[in-house]
């Protein structure tokens, strides 16, 4: 019965998403492509942060690499399903390749690895002129089409990475429910006894980390096509922390936490567009908050909304309580 | 060889300004389990503190530079502890690492938005002339910084190991439970630790400002920097992060006079202490001078 209402809840939600932009004007679907297009990218640090338990600083790298090879693939003539799975297969090479030696040492070490790799994608994009344009860039990168007609108008391709999207969503969300995700749960709550029951906790993290990092790399090769013009500033060390952040905001370890955090990362920027330059202190500041009163993030703070009005003040308080403790390592 | 020795010297003099970025960065790892990612803005700030003092209140280097300290303490070091480790801790690991980013993005837009997005020239303690030693022309500016960042290294490492507090603060670092049953009190040696780095970060930050200019993005590099001489010496001793910041920065400043040599551009120079961190995590994953550490249930 609950989970016939949640199939019901996301149908509703998805077929919303999917008439969202008739009513919207090009910039508002433009947006709203960005923002599902960045929910991918934060899938992945969901399965990193939230269920590995790790740290990655590098996911706006991931979503270089990939953004870059499917534009360099598309320019040489390839068509874009190829160079989507590229984009994915690389980051997942890519992930395996950094995160195997990072991964051997102890809890933080993929945390500053991740940390080096961004500074180093930014540094080859920037210079390999040859390949990447340098700080030019790479323009008029096209936007694929589907059975002979292009997907250039705004709302085809909306609906063209609605659909993606939506099945990268279902691909995770069978991937945590599965016993495989569900080993991942165990050695986020506690490594050493997961261990002792029989999961090779290095295998499981560092696929977590190749996965998270692959649906960075699809999310870039879905963003080449949307911004038509890509240059290295969004790849930076910056926008890689600022996915982590997105994803702690939204709730780590929640399905919907990435999505929720996506909307936040994208549309906080539109609405305080009269604060300007300080979005960026403003941003970091409610971080700070939200960690010290709320670590569940925006999905935890809402279910603690929600059991509040349900239940007498006392259980509530007990419930938060518990959420709380939970939070701990 | 001369050239090599010039290089060697200038490195040592960067290395030694890490190794405190580095130092700070180990203390505050072990004592409080805080993994400061906002290290290397920690190291940016200060030398603003100071352009501040000196262009906006007119005041002179001298005390500038005292203030620059004072301040530090007072904010990098009290406040962070209480306003900001002393909540998010109780909530775990991941919530304090997460807010220590975005301490960092607060610092780093701050002084943007506050002084200026510019880089800014910063006067230097020492004299920039050459002196002639055995035919080697040496920087007296860098000799200067490499005495004063040694000195500061020195003054901690017989802090830490011949004084009381020091003694304590080592035990609380190591074993805070029997720290306290032995008497140690182990909040204030926790607090010292935070108040510790401010003030090795203010150091770092006044000597390194005129060589690579104050800029608000400074501490991306400068991080950097300290984190990889941390974990190359090893994180858990407060010399392997001297050794790892002195190695990162003869490197650092070999790399970009030999970069031609070995085949990279030299617009990689960068990547070199990075290499560093790949290599070292790969064949000696517990630091050069590192212990192995054992893992509880």
């Amino acid at each position: 019965m609950r989970s016939g209402l949640a199939w019901a809840a996301v149908a509703v939600a998805v077929l919303a998403l999917a008439l969202a932009p008739l009513g919207l004007g090009r910039y508002d679907v433009y947006i709203l492509t960005l923002w599902l297009v960045t929910a991918v990218a934060a899938l992945g640090v969901n399965l990193i942060v939230g269920y590995a338990g790790q740290e990655t600083l590098a996911q706006a790298a991931f979503l270089g690499i990939g953004a870059y090879t499917s534009a360099l693939l598309a320019k040489a003539g390839v068509p874009f399903g190829l160079a989507f799975f590229a984009a994915g297969g690389i980051s997942f090479a890519i992930g395996l390749a950094i995160g195997f030696p990072a991964l051997r040492v102890q809890k933080h070490y993929l945390a500053f690895v991740t940390l080096a790799f961004s500074v180093f994608v930014w540094l080859v994009i920037r210079n390999e002129e040859w390949l990447t344009g340098g700080v030019m860039g790479l323009k008029d990168i096209e936007r694929p089409s589907l059975f002979g007609a292009s997907l250039r108008p705004h709302r085809l391709f909306f609906w063209f990475v609605l659909a993606i999207a939506a099945a990268l969503t279902f691909a995770m969300w069978w991937l945590v429910r599965s016993p495989w995700g569900r080993a991942f749960t165990a050695l986020r709550e506690n490594p050493v006894r997961a261990e002792s029951l029989g999961v090779n906790v290095r295998r499981y993290t560092l696929l977590a980390f190749a996965i998270g990092s692959a649906y960075g790399g699809f999310a870039g090769a879905l963003y080449a096509p949307l911004v038509e013009f890509i240059d290295p500033a969004p790849f930076a060390l910056g926008p890689s922390l600022l996915f982590l952040l997105m994803v702690v905001v939204g709730g780590s370890g929640s399905f919907a936490g990435p999505f929720v955090g996506a909307a936040v990362a994208v549309l906080l920027p539109e609405w305080l567009r009269f604060a300007e330059s300080y979005y960026l202190l403003i941003y970091a500041a409610l971080v700070i908050l939200m960690m010290a009163f709320c670590p569940t993030g925006l999905v935890g703070l809402a279910g603690r909304l929600w059991s509040l009005r349900r239940r007498p003040a006392r259980m509530a308080e007990d419930e938060g309580a518990r959420a709380l403790g939970e939070a701990k390592p | 060889m001369a050239d090599f020795l010039q290089l060697l010297i200038a490195g040592l003099a960067t290395g030694a300004i890490y190794a405190l970025a580095a130092i700070g960065f180990t203390l505050l790892w072990q004592t409080s389990q805080t993994i400061n990612f906002a290290q290397g803005e920690f190291v940016m700030l200060p030398a603003f503190f100071a352009l501040v003092a000196m262009h906006w209140f007119g005041l002179p280097f001298w005390l500038s530079a005292l203030i620059a300290i004072g301040c530090a303490v007072i904010l990098l070091g009290l406040v962070f502890k209480l306003v900001i480790v002393d909540p998010l801790i109780r909530q775990g690991v991941l919530p304090l690492v997460i807010s220590t980013i975005a301490v960092g993005l607060l610092l780093k837009d701050g002084a943007k938005e506050a002084y200026s997005a510019e880089a800014h020239r910063f006067p230097s303690i020492f004299p920039d002339r050459l002196v002639d030693v055995l035919g080697v022309k040496i920087s007296l500016a860098q000799l200067g910084v490499l005495a004063v960042a040694l000195a500061a290294i020195a003054a901690l490492q017989w802090f830490l190991a011949a004084t009381s507090t020091g003694r304590q603060m080592q035990a609380t670092a190591q074993n805070p439970g029997v720290a306290r049953i032995l008497g140690v009190r182990v909040e204030r040696m926790v607090m010292l630790t935070f108040v510790l780095n401010a003030a090795l970060a203010a150091v770092a930050s006044l000597l390194i400002s005129p060589i690579y200019l104050v800029k608000f993005s400074n501490g991306e590099t400068l991080g950097l920097a300290a984190f990889v001489a941390a974990i190359v010496g090893g994180f858990n001793q407060v010399r392997g992060a001297i050794a790892g910041g002195l190695l990162v920065g003869v490197i650092d400043n070999l790399a970009g006079a030999y970069s031609g040599l070995i085949g990279v551009s030299s617009s990689y120079r960068q990547a070199v202490p990075l290499a560093l961190l790949v290599l070292v995590i790969l064949f000696r994953p517990q630091g050069l001078l590192g212990r192995r550490e054992e893992r509880s249930v």
